[in-house]
Parts: C-alpha cells; sequence; structure tokens
C-alpha cells in the first residue's frame, strides 16, 4: 500500500474561524485505489479539513496538491471541475426528482441538433441509459431510475447519492458520514457499494464515527487530532480500543510499534 | 407487477380535473345554457387574465415562494401601458413594453429583496402588495383610463370557430402555458426550478446558485404579470386602476387547485391553467344560477382550503 503514488495532499494547512484554530498545520496524504478514513474527536479538525479538500471552505495557509499540482479552490464547483466529488452528511439530493434527474442535476445532457442548441431540449432518453448503466456498474440495486429519490429507503437515498458521486469524480470521492443514521442492513449496503467504488479505482476519503463501519473497509486510518494529523494507522495491525486512545491523547503515536503506523 | 393504478398520476395531481368535472355537472344539469361553445369561450376570456398572472405565480410557488403582490403588479402594468400612451402619446406597442418593463421591474424588486436580503417571500410580496396597489392609485390618480388605442384591444377581439367565436388573448394564454410547459419539462433551466423548490441547498452544492433561479423566475413572473396587464386592458377596454384586486387571490387559487404545492418543487404548470378554468367555471356557472357574488368568494376560499389540505394530506401519506 505504501508503494502507491499519492493522489491527493495537503500540507501545513491552517484555518482559523476568529479565535479558534480549527486547523494547526494539518497534512494530509490520500493514496491511489485506498479506502482512507478520517477519524477524530469532535473539534479536532476533522470537518474543517474535508471542507478544505472538498473545496467548501478556503485555508487560512498551506497548500492541496492533486496529482502533483497545486490547486486553489474557491468553491465546491471548483473542487468538482478538477474531478473531487463530495457527498455530504445531510444527503443532498432533490427527494420529488426522478433518481436519472438527481444523479444528471447540474450536468444535464442536452439533445443534438436544433432541439439542443436552439430549444434547449434535454436528452432524457441517454440521461436514462447512462444511469442505468453507472447504476448497474456499481450494483446498485434500484427497481427503476424514473422513480423519485423520495420514494427511496434511507440506504438507497445514500447509494444513489455516492453513486452519483463515482459516476462524475475522476480522481477522488469524499463521503461525510455516509453511515450515520442508516440501519444495520442498509449501512452493510453502502459500505458494500464503497469497496465497490474503490475497486473501479478511485480513491475513497471516508468520515465516520462508526469504529466497527472503519475497521470494515478502511485501508488506512487518518486521525484528527488538535487541528493536526494526529497519526495514520492501520487497521490490520491495531485494535480498535488502541484506535481510540489515539484519537483521544490517551496513547501516544510514537509509543506505538511501527507495524501499527501506516 | 405495473397496474394501471401506478400510472395515474398521484391524487394531488387529480384533484383539479375532479372538481372541474363536479362542477361541470351540477352546472350542466342546473342551467342549460351552460353546456355551449359560446359559454366556453366565454369562460376562457374570462379566465384570461388570472390565468396568465397564475403562470408566473405557479413559477414562484414552484420554488417554494409565494407572491401575494401579482394582482397589483398587473393593474400597475396595465395603468402605465394605458397612461403612456394617452398622456405621453407613446407609441401602443412601445407604450405595452414600457407597462410589462414595469411588471418585470417589481417582479425584479420581489427577487432582489428576497435573495440578496433574504427576506421572506410572503412579507416582501406583501409590502409589494401596498406599494403598487398605492403608486397605481397615485399615478392614475384614481381615475379610469378610457382612451386607450385599438392596439391594446386586440387581443380581446375574437374570430370564429365553426359557430363559436373565440378571443386571441385565450389563445394566447394557452400558448404561453404550452411554451412554459415545455420550458420546465424538458429543459435543464425549467428543472432546476423544480430542484430548487425541492432543496435549494442540493442545487447549490451541484453548482447551481439558487438566488440566481429564484431571481429569474421573480422577474420572469414579472414579465407574464405585463402580459395580464395587457389582455385586462383588451378585455375591459380601459386601464382600470382598482383591476387586480380579485384576480391576485384568484391566481393562487388556481395555481393551489391545479395541484402545485405550496411547499415547493412539485407540480404541472398545465393544472393552474385546469385551476383557473376551475375557478372562472365556478364564477360562470354560480352567476348563471343566479347565485350572488358573495357566495362565489365563499366557495372559493373553501376550495383553496381543500386544495391545500389535499396537497398536505397527500405529502403526509409518504409520496
Amino acid at each position: 500500500m505504501a508503494t502507491q503514488p499519492l493522489v491527493m495532499q495537503a500540507k501545513g494547512l491552517v484555518k482559523r474561524y476568529g479565535q479558534v484554530t480549527a486547523l494547526d498545520g494539518a497534512d494530509f496524504e490520500l493514496r491511489a485505489g485506498e479506502i482512507l478514513a478520517v477519524i477524530g474527536d469532535n473539534g479536532a479538525g476533522k470537518s474543517s479539513l474535508i471542507k478544505c479538500l472538498s473545496g467548501a471552505t478556503i485555508p487560512d495557509e498551506g497548500q492541496i496538491i492533486l496529482d502533483g499540482q497545486i490547486i486553489h479552490f474557491k468553491g465546491p464547483i471548483d473542487a468538482r471541475r478538477v474531478g473531487i466529488e463530495t457527498v455530504y452528511q445531510d444527503l443532498a439530493v432533490a427527494p420529488a426528482m426522478t433518481i436519472t434527474e438527481n444523479l444528471f442535476l447540474g450536468r444535464e445532457l442536452r439533445r443534438e441538433g436544433f432541439l439542443g442548441n436552439t430549444l434547449r431540449m434535454l436528452d432524457k432518453k441517454k440521461m436514462l441509459e447512462q444511469a442505468i448503466q453507472r447504476m448497474n456498474d456499481l450494483k446498485v440495486g434500484i427497481r427503476s431510475m424514473t422513480q423519485a429519490v423520495e420514494t427511496l429507503s434511507g440506504g438507497q437515498r445514500q447509494c444513489v447519492a455516492v453513486a452519483r458521486a463515482a459516476a462524475f469524480a475522476e480522481h477522488v470521492v469524499i463521503l461525510d458520514e455516509p453511515t450515520a443514521a442508516l440501519g444495520v442492513k442498509e449501512g452493510n449496503m453502502v459500505l458494500e457499494l464503497i469497496r465497490r467504488v474503490r475497486d473501479k479505482g478511485l480513491p475513497v476519503v471516508l468520515i465516520s464515527h462508526n469504529m466497527p463501519h472503519v475497521f470494515e473497509i478502511a485501508d488506512r486510518i487518518h486521525v484528527a487530532r488538535l487541528g493536526k494529523r494526529g497519526a495514520v494507522l492501520n487497521p490490520k495491525k491495531i485494535s480498535m480500543s488502541d484506535t481510540v486512545a489515539v484519537m483521544t491523547g490517551a496513547l501516544k503515536p510514537e509509543d506505538l510499534p511501527p507495524e501499527m503506523l501506516a | 407487477m405495473s397496474t394501471f393504478k401506478d400510472k395515474l398520476p398521484p391524487i394531488s395531481q387529480m384533484g383539479p380535473f375532479i372538481a372541474l368535472l363536479i362542477a361541470c355537472v351540477i352546472f350542466g344539469s342546473t342551467t342549460n345554457r351552460f353546456f355551449s361553445g359560446e359559454n366556453f369561450s366565454l369562460i376562457l376570456q374570462q379566465v384570461m387574465v388570472v390565468g396568465v398572472i397564475a403562470i408566473g405565480q405557479t413559477l414562484i410557488i414552484l420554488t417554494a415562494g409565494i407572491d401575494l403582490s401579482c394582482g397589483m403588479i398587473m393593474a400597475l402594468g396595465s395603468i402605465v401601458m394605458t397612461k403612456f400612451a394617452q398622456d405621453l402619446g407613446v407609441p401602443a406597442p412601445l407604450a405595452i413594453l414600457c407597462g410589462i418593463g414595469v411588471t418585470a421591474l417589481f417582479g425584479l424588486i420581489n427577487g432582489l429583496l428576497i435573495t440578496r436580503i433574504k427576506l421572506p417571500p410572503f412579507i416582501v410580496t406583501l409590502g409589494v402588495f401596498n406599494i403598487a396597489f398605492a403608486i397605481t392609485q397615485l399615478y392614475s390618480g384614481a381615475q379610469t383610463i378610457t382612451e386607450v388605442p385599438p392596439a391594446m384591444t386586440w387581443l380581446g377581439s375574437t374570430f370564429n370557430i365553426g359557430q363559436t367565436s373565440v378571443a386571441y388573448g385565450t389563445v394566447l394564454m394557452i400558448v404561453l402555458y404550452l411554451g412554459v410547459w415545455f420550458w420546465l419539462r424538458e429543459t435543464a433551466s425549467g428543472r432546476h426550478v423544480y430542484a430548487v423548490g425541492n432543496n435549494p441547498e442540493a442545487t447549490r452544492l451541484v453548482g447551481i446558485p439558487p438566488e440566481n433561479v429564484l431571481l429569474w423566475v421573480y422577474v420572469l413572473a414579472g414579465v407574464f404579470y405585463g402580459i395580464a396587464s395587457l389582455l385586462a386592458v383588451s378585455r375591459t377596454g380601459v386601464g382600470d386602476p382598482n383591476a387586480g384586486q380579485t384576480e391576485n387571490l384568484d391566481a393562487i387559487t388556481a395555481v393551489v387547485l391545479g395541484g402545485t404545492s405550496l411547499f415547493g418543487g412539485r407540480g404541472v404548470i398545465l393544472g393552474s391553467l385546469i385551476g383557473a378554468v376551475v375557478v372562472g367555471v365556478l364564477r360562470n356557472g354560480l352567476t348563471l344560477m343566479g347565485v350572488s357574488s358573495v357566495y362565489q368568494v365563499l366557495i372559493t376560499g373553501i376550495l383553496v382550503i381543500l386544495a391545500v389540505t389535499v396537497d398536505q394530506l397527500s405529502r403526509k401519506g409518504g409520496r
């Protein structure tokens, strides 16, 4: 794993909100083909880090590097444009619209020729075909792409949101608590999907509070602590309770045996 | 298993058809003048002003907003176009454009206050309701403008289909409805109106600023109110400073009866046309039955509440 090339990197990110320093020189490294879990206590700088990476906030200092290029985001749209797709916790979907419409919201396909150029007519057939194909690629079992998103269960909705991100991301998929508020079965359904996204070759950043889920699918664990990167752990070697101890500061990373670090 | 039931639209969208059907059956059996081409043509002429206002109102309600000022803006538009032509001698086509420009400007004011200062649409448009009414009265001196150039009344004139005379204005109304229906259904910008009504945050996150969509919707609604101004002038032959008072709530009634959800993001524009016709049929049928106009107001009031109840219940029903 350590030999995989870096896809995304952040160096010395600083973000202050008034008197509060949310990020205090945080580093971040995401490698090709991995699921990197990001964990941390409340206030550890976890969400500020993710916001910087997804373009939702602009860091005061530090660099973000994507495929060796330094990039500057002015907003989430810039991040999307360079191939970073983020699924936000509060399910950013339009409930009364169909799954296909949600998949293509903001990047609709138009018909060719007069109908598309002059009348601006949408190519609904092509979008439906692509939606079916993309969902099949990821083995998301949904009966009809023309049903409204509100008719889906919470897990299915989350799958639609993850599939949308995976379908359009060229570099990175960022998932913010994708299994929160889901039952066991539905949570597993989403975890399966995240695994398939990685196996397709897209690296995934997974923010989660759910330790069993993190240990089930993460390749490496980034521990945010006091606005910095506290440690990067190897879930195959370290126990869940030691991970929590590192997260809370009860265990220092330098006291851990080296094979537990990743 | 796909049954016939799956193919039927949800009850909230069937409502206006059912209401229209019931109203037609009642009036058809109680008055013998109701079922005639001439009477239906008259109903359409009576609803064309409300119908076109309702197009703008539907767009706004689809974004989870509301416009209480629509009728007053329409009245101001008709005063501006007739007075520009009468007092300033502005050529009719230009005067018409000025009137529509003023209504679009009021739509822009509504939109700017709602999107830039983030005021709730209810309060903004309630304020603009009063402002537009006052400006209309002040500018017209509370006098009806009677010297109207013929170009402004042309839409009220009729042509014959068989035995029935049809007003050009009703044709314009139907064409506008079909145009907006196509836009909302078949184009990306039309779908974005629904998306903003559904979940503005989601819309922002996919790169569509909801403020821009909202602003354009309010301006566009203003343009439709301006067209309604022209239709009002063409129908009455005068610029009436007291117009728009019943149209204001009738337009909202038409939209809600037409199955568009007041919570935004759901509805079909053609439903508003049916809703407007339902309101028109009620007024017409009750008049033919000799029922006093106060009862018409009463029944429209009950209808709106019924329609909103259906909307609320069908949402709770997990749809």
